[in-house]
């Protein structure tokens, strides 16, 4: 196994399946010029830059999925998904539905999100959960560059609309990434690192920070279970339930801020199915609600760290 | 040229009897939602020969997208009116299985592949039915159907943009019916034509009497043409006027009554009657018994969509995901 950036494993998911299926192409702002070598190797038919319209590009992504073509959007950064969110949501979203079934839009919209370069709210705002409340989409937020590489392939096979959220902070971060072909299903969650009292359940750049805490938890006596959801929707309910039914307790942890956030649904879920298993109060561990500011002290304390993280297992056990 | 002159009058005859089949069909949706017996509906009364012109012009491989004043293109394009009326009552018979009600109606069958109620939301998705038609390697277009207020949306600019700069083969379908809702266009817009926006983008800009089916048929199949052989986009508007409110029931108490009276002398059915019956290309008698089979077949469709079922509640939830 060779060890590869998110960024690459992105590029290289898409190269491969764009090497598979003809009808995979690309496009948006710069997509033909900061990835020519996919220009290069698949032509400017398939690999296209676009103006910078979010709208017509989500609009264009949708109509082409329902006229046999698989794109895939590259929308940069998440606050930019605003302009392009009636395409999204009412389009690709709903005319499956609303002409019974007759259309399928297999679409991915990639997108950028999280603290990290200081970029500031209108390129920061981890609005995933917006998505998620939306019927007929999927949405997924990886953490790892394996699971960046198999969760981009598998949703660009997908037959649905999915949003692949990237997360800034992890881009340029290194893992391990197969070789071979590698695919991961979207809704299935994996359980990063096993223990017994006290469930942090995750997704993206606070996956790491769960797993710091678990080792700080671990050296106070607590072994903690580190849960990384992977895709928000469809939500992998059951491995959720099962480590709070071992565990008794759950601290939820994400960098969106917490009011109606997928941690409230994970807590809603836990109260509804897993209640009498709960020694404790359901913790969340989340971003305020307000702008991403750009000043990196205070970009950081917007960011769940790895001390709250601690503390809140910790009250959860006392 | 007797020949000649033979299927000029037989297309003209098909376009009048499928105006009358729109007319009559909005007619009786409008009656049936005035009776209780059907959901409310937007009707396209008054602008029947941009659709019967423009649709008449497609080739049965093209596609069409259209918003919620649809009923005409669907009928032009030769859909069933009970299963049409049939959706707009949320009916299981309807081609959407009463999912859609009468604000999203399509009909992959007859290329009716996208239609969208967010006024531009047609605009949108346009361009990459171009795309996908183009990088099939077919010949066949995209034709897109959209009034003056969807014109006033941003994304109008950007669709337009697009399709100039791809060489994307869509046919633009302006109906300027005078109205957004319940704004006029002239609270809204300083030009009269939408047409006078298009130029800069770099595409062939035509605005046509929307009220002659005859005209709107000739500009319709020169576009089509321009469309289909040079790959490359074109927009043409039909200048008419919504004759009816903005959704049923509608009083019009907003409308200008000599303004809504002046446009009723340009009717386009009954212009086109009267010009056929001047020149003996149909006679009293021909005429009467075309309006009879048109009110009879929907009188049946109307029927078969009252007799048909719901759907069961199962149906809820599914066909969210393919």
């Amino acid at each position: 196994m060779r060890t590869i950036t998110v960024d690459e494993a992105m590029t290289e998911a898409l190269a491969e399946e764009m090497r598979r299926d003809p009808s995979v192409i690309t496009f948006g702002e710069g997509v033909a010029t900061k990835g020519y070598k996919l220009a290069q190797e698949f032509g400017t038919a398939r690999v296209r830059n676009t103006p910078l319209a979010e709208g017509i590009i989500a609009g264009t992504a949708a109509g082409a999925a329902a006229t046999g073509l698989r794109p895939v959007i590259d929308l940069l950064f998440a606050p930019f998904l605003t302009f392009a969110m009636d395409e999204i949501v009412n389009s690709a979203g709903k005319l499956r539905y609303l002409s019974g079934g007759q259309f399928s839009f297999p679409m991915v919209t990639i997108s950028r999100t999280g603290a990290g370069w200081g970029v500031g709210s209108q390129h920061n705002h981890n609005i995933e959960s917006w998505f998620v409340n939306a019927p007929g989409l999927k949405v997924v937020m990886p953490s790892t560059a394996a699971d960046f590489k198999g969760l981009l392939k598998s949703a660009i096979r997908d037959e649905n609309p999915v949003m692949f959220f990237a997360d800034i902070g992890l881009l340029y971060t290194t893992g391990e990434v197969p070789e071979t072909e590698h695919l991961v299903p979207i809704g299935k969650a994996a359980v990063r690192r096993e223990g017994t009292d006290v469930t942090l359940v995750s997704y993206a750049k606070t996956v790491q920070t769960c797993l710091d805490a678990a080792t700080v938890l671990e050296v106070q006596g607590l072994s903690a279970e580190v849960i990384d959801l992977r895709s928000l929707k469809p939500l992998d309910e059951e491995t959720v339930l099962a480590s709070v039914r071992k565990t008794g307790r759950v601290v939820i942890v994400h960098e969106a801020s917490g009011m109606a956030g997928v941690g409230a649904e994970i807590a809603a879920i836990v109260a509804e199915k897993a209640f009498a298993s709960l020694k404790a109060p359901i913790q969340r561990v989340t971003g305020p609600d307000v702008p991403a500011p750009a000043s990196f002290p205070l970009e950081q304390a917007f960011v769940p760290q790895v001390g709250r993280v601690v503390d809140a297992a910790i009250k959860s056990t006392t | 040229m007797t020949t000649f002159a033979t299927e000029i009058d037989r297309s003209v005859l098909e376009a009048l009897e499928t105006m009358l089949l729109i007319r009559t069909f909005e007619e009786k949706s409008a009656a049936l939602k005035a009776a209780g017996q059907s959901p409310s509906m937007c009707t396209s009364v008054g602008q029947e020969a941009s659709a019967a012109g423009v649709v008449g012009a497609l080739a049965s491989h093209d596609r069409i997208l259209t918003n919620h004043r649809s009923a005409g293109h669907l009928l032009a394009r030769g859909a069933d009116p009970g299963r049409l009326f049939a959706e707009i009552m949320g009916k299981s018979t309807g081609y959407c299985k009463g999912k859609s009600g009468s604000l999203h109606i399509s009909v992959k069958e007859l290329g009716v592949v996208l239609t969208s109620t967010i006024v531009g939301g047609e605009l949108s998705l346009a361009p990459g039915v171009g795309l996908g038609l183009s990088m099939a390697g077919s010949d066949a277009i995209a034709v897109v159907f959209f009034g003056d207020g969807a014109a006033t949306e941003g994304v109008f600019h950007e669709s337009l943009n697009l399709a100039a700069v791809w060489n994307l083969p869509i046919l633009y379908v302006c109906e300027n019916n005078q109205w957004q809702a319940y704004v006029h266009r002239k609270e809204t817009m300083l030009t009269d034509y939408v047409s006078q926006w298009v130029l800069p983008y770099g595409m062939p800009a035509r605005t046509v009497d929307g009220n002659d089916v005859q005209a709107v048929s000739a500009a319709a199949r020169e576009a089509v043409d321009y469309v289909r052989t040079q790959r490359k986009p074109y927009f043409l508007e039909t200048y008419t006027y919504r004759l009816r409110g903005h959704m049923e029931p509608d009083d019009q108490a907003y409308v200008d009554p000599s303004e809504l009276a002046s446009w009723k002398r340009k009717d386009p059915i009954a212009t086109l009657e009267a010009r056929l019956l001047d020149n003996d290309a149909i006679t009293p008698l021909q005429l009467d018994v075309m309006k009879a089979r048109v009110q009879a077949k929907i009188e049946d469709a109307a029927a078969f969509a009252i007799d048909s079922p719901y759907p069961s509640v199962d149906e809820l939830l599914t066909d969210v995901y393919a």
